[in-house]
């Protein structure tokens, strides 16, 4: 089984400090992957330089054993990764609807079509992928209106609107009352289940992170610590150490420095 | 070699007043994020009130102790301006503050003209400072040795004071994180309306101290305010120190420039400005500049929808009208309406970039300007059929937007504003200036369509349908998957780009389609008056068009049309009263106070609330 998505050795330095240092990993298909690690670890400086917002400070990232270290994002999501953000990032001035065909419209490469009228373009395509994350009866509402948690659903039947092969979903749960974020997750882990997409994704809240999850690697300081399946991290000791905080945390820390 | 020194210490006695004016601008831009173009006005009321100080109070003590009170009495009107205009405006876009500090250029300009009167005003001589100095053969005046004494002075003064005491602490705290100093506590209000003073007492020391070179008149607002902004964008907005060097560079640059390359002096101010830019987008001492996660502030735009039946009905209608004018209007309407849907146009192709491309352009007459030289050029120098020459003009003008817009795009905010602003003055300065190609100031005349459209009524039909066809197009455009995707890059271009759309390259397309479109106008125009003069491409021009697409509203697809017809249809007879300009101004700052959302917006508004137009569920 080859990798969707392999990164080797990726580090990223902002001046002395080392946000991402020599981090590698592998995200099989049809597998979803969590990233996880206190605040300041690393794993949203990690996510970008994945998705190409950011320059790596060296080591490489491959999707489907093809290098795209360094692209930028628009070239990547043509590769076939799709992103969400922390923070959504729809377009207030249209309709949920819209949001959706204008992923379409950019996937079909009508961007600079000047003679159709886009409210009409992939229509279809877009009421299905909104049916998929539940949101076909809000489709004709302005996005500005949306509530946080809708907006959630909305970006991922947009991230899901090209047919990606793997998903890169920072913080899906973030700003989201529990239950939602159960049922966010749950929809993630259809999606992968029926369209064999693989997803990676970071994430705080640690019930959706064990519920779900297939594989979990921990990321802090800048650097993986652990990584296997949800009891294997959980009986980590370090990873106990980082998350809850152990009597020799101090210590090493005053010997590294 | 004396030559040389003597235009060297011309060049630094002039730097003093524009650094004045130029460090003020800057520091007001760098706290309150409001880029002041009533900032000309206020170094205008300078010079004024400092003539008629020096006229009062005689002697040593009066020259110098009016220039300090000039400084003092005009930071205090900068004040009421701060307090009465854009107090009630901070929160709102930056579109909005500059068309309100526009709004009070007008309103400074006709009450200097009741005060003083229009004759221009002599400055008084120093005294003690009236005869010139020797310096290696050349005549140098006392009062330049004077100037360049003392702005290092003022430059230490303003250093001493920005990084040595507790306001120039705030003032720095402020420029790089306004939300993070109010929410340590700082009156940021008060902070604000310091700064204001501060800045608009510059203004005027630097009005009242160029007196003995220059005097007052009521065209230096305007005369300096190019300059200024050319000094504070290669400087770096905020940067004190960087509007000294511009100012000492640019004053140098204009004084050689005189002298070796009398032909271009104006061409040169705006080429170097926009080679620093290119090397360093953010000025020599400017940082980049950290918008927000995303871009607008305010209310969202609402979704587009094309016209339902009763929108076509009604345009159907309006067209109908136009097309029946000739049959019962006179020639002379025939002609004011051909001047009106002549704007229009201009005014739609500026919409379409500003409010669906999120791209404020300060300087669209650029476009318009070159469709009607280019134009002009064809039939005076080629001999270009007419019907050639109005195909050929759009397409320049097109190209030129290519161009302008490849530099420009790569800028965002303010400073993309200020980059499209130095082209158009660049392109102004060319036409200003290239006497023997474009007849400079007297223009280029004799330029009548073929004879088929000699008629006032066939030219009307001429304009009518090239005029509607442009609108038309624009307005399909915003509907069509480009004008979504010109959309989606001012919504959110993080987004844009991580769904694969090229942000830059958008944007690009759709600067040029709006210049080209621009471009028609500028053709329709030169054939409609048989002549066109550098004016077309001046500053002005661009405001014009900035503000009536303001006033109809910018955040709705007809505003730019509708505020048109409503500027030119009412410029008509205000134009003949004495004090338009005050009642101009006047309504321009009502307009950006009190309703925002400009003619068309408040009605759709109100529509809404009243229960009229579509079914749509409030924003809020």
């Amino acid at each position: 089984m080859t990798a969707v998505l392999k990164v080797e050795n990726l580090a990223k330095h902002f001046g002395g400090i080392k946000a991402v240092n020599g981090v590698s990993f592998e995200v099989a298909p049809g597998e979803l992957k969590a990233l996880i690690g206190p605040n300041g670890a690393g794993k949203s400086t990690c996510f970008n330089m994945l998705m190409g917002q950011l320059k790596p400070t060296s080591g490489r990232v491959l999707f489907d054993g093809r290098d795209i270290t360094g692209r930028p994002p628009r070239e990547i999501w043509r590769l076939g990764v799709g992103r969400t953000f922390q923070i959504t990032g729809t377009y207030q001035s249209m309709t949920v609807a819209e949001n959706v065909q204008m992923a379409l419209i950019s996937h079909h490469r009508r961007l600079f079509a000047m003679l159709p009228r886009a409210h009409r373009l992939y229509r279809e395509e877009a009421m299905a992928l909104l049916e998929t994350v539940g949101m076909a009866d809000q489709a004709d509402r302005a996005c500005a209106i949306l509530a946080y948690g809708d907006l959630k659903r909305l970006e991922l039947a947009i991230a899901l609107a090209h047919g990606p092969r793997l998903l890169l979903m920072d913080e899906p749960t973030a700003g989201m009352a529990p239950r939602e974020r159960i049922r966010l997750m749950q929809l993630t882990a259809d999606i992968v289940r029926e369209r064999g997409v693989s997803v990676l994704f970071t994430e705080h809240d640690m019930d959706v992170v064990f519920a779900h999850s297939h594989h979990i690697m921990v990321l802090n300081r800048g650097e993986l610590i652990a990584e296997g399946s949800a009891a294997e991290v959980r009986a980590n000791a370090r990873v106990q150490e980082v998350y809850l905080g152990g009597g020799t945390l101090f210590a090493t820390e005053g010997a590294d420095a | 070699m004396g030559l040389f020194v003597a235009q060297i210490l011309t060049g630094l006695a002039n730097a003093a007043a524009l650094f004045l004016v130029a460090s003020g601008l800057s520091l007001i831009f760098g706290v309150t994020r409001i880029v002041n173009f009533a900032h000309g006005s206020l170094y205008m009321l300078g010079a004024y009130v400092g003539v008629t100080l020096m006229a009062a109070l005689p002697g040593h003590f009066g020259f110098w102790g009016s220039i300090l009170l000039s400084g003092l009495i005009v930071g205090l009107i900068g004040v009421v301006i701060e307090i009465c205009v854009l107090r009630p405006v901070y929160r709102a876009p930056e579109l909005f503050q500059l068309v309100a500090t526009f709004g009070v250029i007008l309103v400074i300009q006709d009450l200097a003209l009741m005060v003083w009167g229009a004759e221009d005003r002599l400055g008084p001589r120093a005294p003690g400072l009236t005869s010139v100095v020797r310096i290696l053969g050349e005549p140098v005046p006392q009062y330049d040795l004077a100037l360049i004494a003392i702005t290092p002075f003022i430059l230490f003064a303003l250093w001493w004071l920005i990084t040595r005491t507790r306001i120039g602490i705030l003032v720095r705290a402020a420029t790089q994180d306004r939300e993070m100093v109010g929410a340590l506590g700082v009156n940021q209000a008060w902070l604000f309306t310091g700064v204001f003073f501060l800045g608009s007492a510059l203004a005027g020391l630097g009005g009242a101290i160029q007196l003995p070179k220059g005097g007052a008149d009521l065209l230096m607002d305007l005369n300096i305010i190019s300059a200024v902004f050319v000094v504070v964008v290669i400087g770096g907005m905020g940067s004190v120190t960087g509007a000294f060097l511009a100012s000492v560079l640019i004053s140098v640059l204009n004084v050689f420039g005189v002298a070796y390359l009398p032909q271009s002096t104006l061409v040169l101010m705006y080429v170097v400005m926009a080679i620093v830019l290119l090397i360093r987008p953010y000025g020599l001492f400017g940082r980049e500049e950290k918008a927000g996660e995303h871009g607008q502030v305010g209310e969202p735009d609402r979704p587009v929808r094309p016209f339902g039946t009763l929108g076509r009905a009604l345009t159907g209608l309006l067209l109908l009208a136009l097309a029946l004018l000739p049959v019962f209007g006179s020639s002379f309407s025939q002609v004011l309406v051909i001047d009106i849907l002549i704007f229009c146009l201009f005014a739609a192709s500026l919409q379409f970039i500003l409010s669906t491309g999120g791209l404020v352009s300060f300087g669209h007459a650029v476009f318009y300007g070159a469709g009607a030289y280019v134009a002009a050029l064809l039939i005076t120098y080629a001999d270009t059929p007419m019907e050639v020459a109005f195909l050929l003009a759009p397409i320049s003008a097109g190209l030129i937007a290519l161009v302008v817009g490849w530099f420009c795009i790569r800028l965002s905010g303010v400073y993309f504003a200020m980059l499209t602003l130095a082209f158009s003055q660049l392109g102004w300065s060319l036409v200003f200036q290239w006497n023997e190609v474009t007849g400079g100031d007297d223009g280029l005349v004799n330029i009548w369509p073929s004879a088929w459209l000699s008629g006032t009524t066939s030219y009307y039909y001429f304009t009518l349908v090239f005029v509607t066809a442009g609108i038309l197009f624009l307005r399909h455009v915003v509907h069509s998957p480009f004008g979504y995707a010109l959309r989606a890059t001012r919504d959110s271009a993080r987004q844009a780009e991580a769904t694969g759309i090229d942000v830059r390259r958008v944007q690009w397309i759709g600067f040029a389609l709006a210049g080209a479109i621009a471009g028609v106008a500028g053709a329709l125009f030169v054939f409609s008056k048989g002549s066109v003069f550098p004016n077309e491409m001046q500053i002005s021009k661009s405001f014009d068009a900035l503000i009536v697409v303001f006033l109809g509203g910018v955040k709705t697809l007809s505003g730019g049309v509708v505020g048109a017809t409503f500027l030119e249809g009412v410029k008509d007879w205000l134009i003949r009263l004495e004090y338009w300009r005050l009642i101009m101004g006047l309504l321009i700052i009502c307009v950006v106070i009190i309703a925002p959302d400009g003619i068309v917006g408040t009605l759709r508004k109100v529509a809404d609330r009243i229960g009229l137009g579509r079914q749509e569920e409030a924003s809020r």
